[in-house]
């Protein structure tokens, strides 16, 4: 059985636990092994964090990424920020000796060393790619009929350089998991493609109104396509969608893509934090 | 700029096409990354630490996937953002993230209405992290403390 370091973030369980629970039921359903990373931390957020300072943001990431170390096992995230974040970060000490000695010198004053080992993956990926399309199938119990808007985010695909996960302007790995369970994923391949959720950066904390003006060009191009429902890879994209809905004549109901694997693997919606989010769930 | 991760700015050729594909420019703000850039190699401070501009990067990568020279754009506009923090220049709001990362070591608080339904979702009342550890917690704070990061921010 695949064993990984579960990397929680901030967003996840302390807004949509719904988020951490079904995700925990959903790998252990398909055979993987998720095993908290405990006293992990903020991964720290790439939008405010590393735009204070890039010594803090590194250090602060390398001691969540040494604590994996420690465990033998590679970090399995479930948000695009801190997927970035951790990725970047373990990029960065793997390719310069000397970031890695510096951030070393600061471990070492809470008893801790990073020899650069730590993989960073995102929860999708191993999804897509350890999981695969035709086993999560298989353990489909209840499929599903919904027109499906899949919305990436950013930091899941791109720098697609580094990623290498997908075609970043034309991808389908997220279309064909979300296919995986019956549902269409309407967007697919279309000529309108959408864009960043507005709420990166540290844009929604201090400039929320622009932040909207993203959410809304999304979901203009969402409704254009017929969609029923929007379904992402990241919980700060979640509450962008699932907040920015108020009062805008859109009312799509917001899961992550472990919200919507729950549903069709026959969990029960209330296991799944449904009911906590903002815009109603009604399915 | 180079120091602070900027140094591919030396390989822009001025074309333009990071503002072109920009998603922030396109709804009207400020921000116009290859201006930016352009100020930043030719030395003008004032232009190049622009606050409100800088600030309007949601860090999309955009720029960086259309970019024909490879320019780091995100990590350019990073940088720059560092210096203007440096220099004690921070939205109040950002502050506010920054104090909760300090207190909580995470950017988001816990609250009685989160706590309830974690309970009621069968998982622990606080996430299994630095929240729920003391011990680790005061490594977590020695890390930011090394970095003077409590400083930066209450500056």
């Amino acid at each position: 059985m695949k064993k990984y370091a579960f990397f929680l973030g901030c967003i996840a369980p302390l807004r949509y636990p719904g988020i951490e629970r079904s995700t925990r039921e959903v790998f252990k359903k398909l055979g993987v092994e998720l095993v908290s990373l405990k006293d992990a931390a903020c991964c720290p957020a790439p939008g405010v964090i590393k735009s204070f300072s890039k010594t803090t943001w590194l250090a602060a990431a390398a001691r969540n990424l040494a604590l994996a170390e420690k465990a033998g096992l590679d970090i399995v995230t479930i948000c695009n920020g801190c997927y970035g974040s951790l990725f970047d970060a373990a990029h960065e000490l793997h390719e310069n000796a000397k970031m890695l000695d510096d951030v070393n010198k600061i471990l070492a004053e809470i008893g801790m060393r990073y020899s650069g080992r730590t993989k960073v993956l995102h929860f999708a990926e191993v999804l897509y790619k350890d999981v695969g399309v035709e086993k999560i199938k298989k353990a489909i119990k209840k499929p599903l009929s919904y027109d499906v808007a899949a919305f990436y985010g950013c930091h899941f695909l791109k720098p697609s350089k580094l990623k290498q996960l997908d075609d970043s302007e034309d991808p389908s790995i997220l279309d064909d998991l979300i296919e995986a369970t019956g549902a269409k994923s309407v967007l697919r391949r279309k000529k309108a493609r959408t864009m960043c959720c507005g709420a990166g950066g540290g844009l929604r904390s201090q400039f929320g109104e622009t932040a909207l003006k993203f959410t809304k060009a999304n979901l203009e191009i969402m409704r254009s396509a017929g969609a029923s429902m929007i379904v992402d890879v990241c919980p700060f994209c979640h509450l962008q969608f699932d907040s920015g809905q108020k009062d805008s004549g859109f009312a799509f109901p917001v899961l992550h893509l472990s919200q919507l694997y729950g549903l069709a693997f026959g969990m029960d919606a209330k296991d799944l934090g449904l009911g906590a989010h903002i815009t109603p769930v009604k399915l | 700029l180079a120091a602070g991760g900027g140094s591919s700015a030396e390989q822009c050729f001025h074309c333009g096409t990071c503002s072109l594909k920009c998603p922030s420019a396109k709804m009207m703000t400020p921000l116009r990354p290859a201006y930016l850039i352009r100020a930043s190699k030719l030395g003008l401070k004032d232009e190049a630490l622009d606050a409100e501009a800088l600030w309007q990067c949601t860090t999309c990568y955009t720029c960086v996937e259309w970019c024909p020279c490879d320019v780091q754009v995100v990590d350019i506009i990073t940088a720059l953002r560092n210096m203007l923090v440096a220099d004690g220049e921070i939205y109040e709001k950002h502050r506010n993230v920054a104090k909760s990362l300090i207190k909580n070591g995470h950017t988001v608080e816990n609250n009685d209405k989160i706590k309830a339904l974690r309970k009621d979702l069968g998982l622990p009342e606080n996430p299994e992290t630095v929240m729920d550890n003391p011990a680790a917690k005061k490594d977590f704070d020695k890390v930011l403390g090394r970095t003077k990061f409590p400083r930066l921010v209450e500056q």
